[in-house]
């Protein structure tokens, strides 16, 4: 009679074996292809789309005046949203993390709705308050300010989505460091800010570091939302998305796939670095990965 | 409220926090809320049961649903795969299984457009044996699968993790079959997160906007999308409208984030952690 050692060592590996080696290479095969033909597909197409034309016709679809002026527009509202999201996420992590209030469950949920809310309706709620017939849009239009169709909105709108995620890298991770590191150089007498600045700050880096990420690269990619404040004004209210949107409609798919490609360019290279950063600094990510 | 030694800060930050979130979130939400409200009853009811507003309900939600179906089933594979086998490559397909999640949705929406049309990759091959994908519910169908993807991946992945394989040889060595060792053992250990992903993947695909216009045809009471039509109403300055439609969207929303939240509560009564 075969012992259950026996049974493991002629069956392989432990891990494969309710699976046969041809039903194995089977699974395999047939994620390889729903992986090629559903992600590594489309992203092929976009640089082979991008370079159809060659090398010079794509640094010079790139060059005209409207789309310079839609990159320096989605960095510049990305340099607004991101650090402001950042010193947000650091703070709410600190109240949340480090004491016990009530309500906090109903902060922690109101910090991830913005995850929830359709990106259009993250664009419109900026509308119905700043718009014309927005509650502040008789003021607004008083004083000369413009905040729809201007880029303060699409910074707020910008702001509004990627608001969680900072926060939500960091509050999971500050819980399970708690606040004994904290408190022993409270005793020994440091500063609030300097806790925050020498032990704080270094035990969370990482973590903040892969939250920033993912914070701009939907900052800098973001569509739905910015399209409903943006007025799609030429050279002044076109984001990048934005403009990928309009060189499309126009049928120059050329320039639009030369947009997107830079986009497409950042969301592998923070891809690469998310990859990175989980690899290199598994334990000093926190608990779970994050899904959005 | 006091702890051993107070840390510094907790009036600063909460303050901090709160007015952030009240200018950035609680503010425009209350106006969407106002401004639904001074519709009355009767108005909101006319808003958002008309027969264009009720078809758009329908497509994004019925897709959205199909799709996110089609997510769980392509999720559970991969994730499958990934886990259990070993493969040059593994490693570099398991990061690119977030691509959906970083390629901006107008990038997705132009490329999967182009790539499905019937002068496309894709809707070259497909259209030969008579199936039009881009600009028909297909292609609403096919953008909402990309977007959703990744969510059952992530949330099977680490519950396949910590499925011992010794509970699978215990089953084996009782003389179990391998189909009953799937669906005594396996599936009913995945189900809450495999739940929990195809409900995400749906919250996510029924507001999803930017990755669908491209490749919808957006064609009213047909392949017109919720998101879509709210935007329509904007553009025609029927703020009313389009804020009514909207609290619809939310309320569906939250519904579905305490879905999430109850089976996410579950996943981790099964992991075991908090």
């Amino acid at each position: 009679m075969a012992t259950a050692e026996q049974q493991r060592q002629q069956q392989g590996t432990t891990r494969t074996s309710i699976a046969g080696t041809a039903g194995r290479w089977l699974l395999i095969g047939a994620m390889l292809a729903v992986l090629g033909v559903f992600l590594l597909l489309p992203l092929v197409f976009v640089f082979a789309q991008a370079l159809d034309r060659g090398i010079i016709d794509y640094v010079a679809a790139l060059g005209t005046p409207d789309t310079i002026a839609a990159i320096r527009l989605t960095l510049l509202i990305a340099a607004i949203a991101v650090p402001l999201n950042a010193a947000f996420g650091l703070c709410a992590a600190w109240c949340i993390t480090k004491f016990e209030f009530r309500g906090k469950s109903i902060l922690l949920s109101l910090i991830d709705l913005p995850f929830s809310v359709s990106p259009v309706i993250s664009g419109m709620i900026y509308v119905l308050l700043f718009g014309l017939q927005g509650w502040f849009g008789p003021f607004l239009a008083a004083h000369g300010i413009k905040i729809i169709f201007a880029v303060p909105g699409l910074v707020l709108a910008t702001v509004f989505v990627t608001l969680p995620f900072v926060a939500r890298q960091l509050i999971p991770l500050m819980q399970q460091q708690g606040r004994t590191e904290e408190e022993s150089a409270l005793i020994l007498g440091a500063t609030g800010w300097q806790i925050f600045r020498r032990v704080t700050l270094p035990n969370v880096k990482w973590a903040l570091l892969y939250g920033v990420l993912l914070c701009n690269a939907r900052a800098m990619g973001e569509f739905g939302a910015v399209s409903v404040v943006s007025g799609h004004i030429r050279g002044l209210t076109n984001t990048m998305p934005l403009q990928i949107e309009i060189l499309y409609n126009e049928y120059n798919a050329p320039a639009a796939f030369g947009v997107a490609s830079l986009l497409a360019m950042l969301a592998v290279l923070t891809l690469a670095a998310k990859t990175l950063l989980e690899w290199r600094f598994a334990g000093e990510l926190g608990a779970q990965k994050r899904l959005h | 409220m006091v702890a051993r030694a107070t840390l510094p800060g907790f009036g600063l930050t909460l303050g901090l926090t709160l007015a952030y979130l009240g200018v950035i979130v609680w503010l425009p939400l209350l106006a969407l809320a106002a401004k639904t409200a001074g519709l009355g009853a009767d108005g909101f009811l006319a808003a958002v049961a008309s027969p264009r507003t009720v078809a758009a309900f329908r497509v994004s939600f019925g897709i959205a649903l199909i799709a996110a179906a089609f997510d769980a089933a392509l999720g559970l594979l991969v994730a499958w795969v990934l886990v259990r086998y070993r493969f040059p490559g593994r490693r570099f397909l398991d990061a690119l299984i977030d691509l959906p999640f970083a390629l901006p949705t107008a990038v997705a929406g132009i490329t999967l457009a182009s790539l499905y049309a019937d002068t496309g990759w894709i809707g070259g091959l497909l259209e030969p044996l008579g199936l039009q994908v881009a600009f028909t519910p297909y292609g609403i169908f096919v953008a909402l699968v990309f977007v959703g993807f990744p969510f059952v991946v992530r949330t099977v992945q680490p519950m396949l993790l910590d499925l011992e394989a010794d509970v699978e040889e215990v089953a084996l060595t009782l003389g179990a079959s391998r189909f009953q060792i799937y669906r005594r053992v396996i599936l009913p250990a995945l189900l809450p997160g495999l739940l929990a992903g195809t409900a995400l993947a749906f919250a996510r695909a029924v507001g999803e906007y930017g990755s669908v216009i491209f490749i919808a045809g957006n064609m009213p009471g047909v392949s017109e999308i919720v998101p879509l039509l709210i935007v329509i109403k904007l553009e025609g300055f029927d703020y009313a409208g389009a804020a009514a439609i909207a609290v619809v969207m939310l309320a569906a929303s939250l519904a579905i984030l305490l879905v999430i939240n109850a089976l996410q509560a579950w996943v981790r009564h099964i992991h075991g952690d908090g």
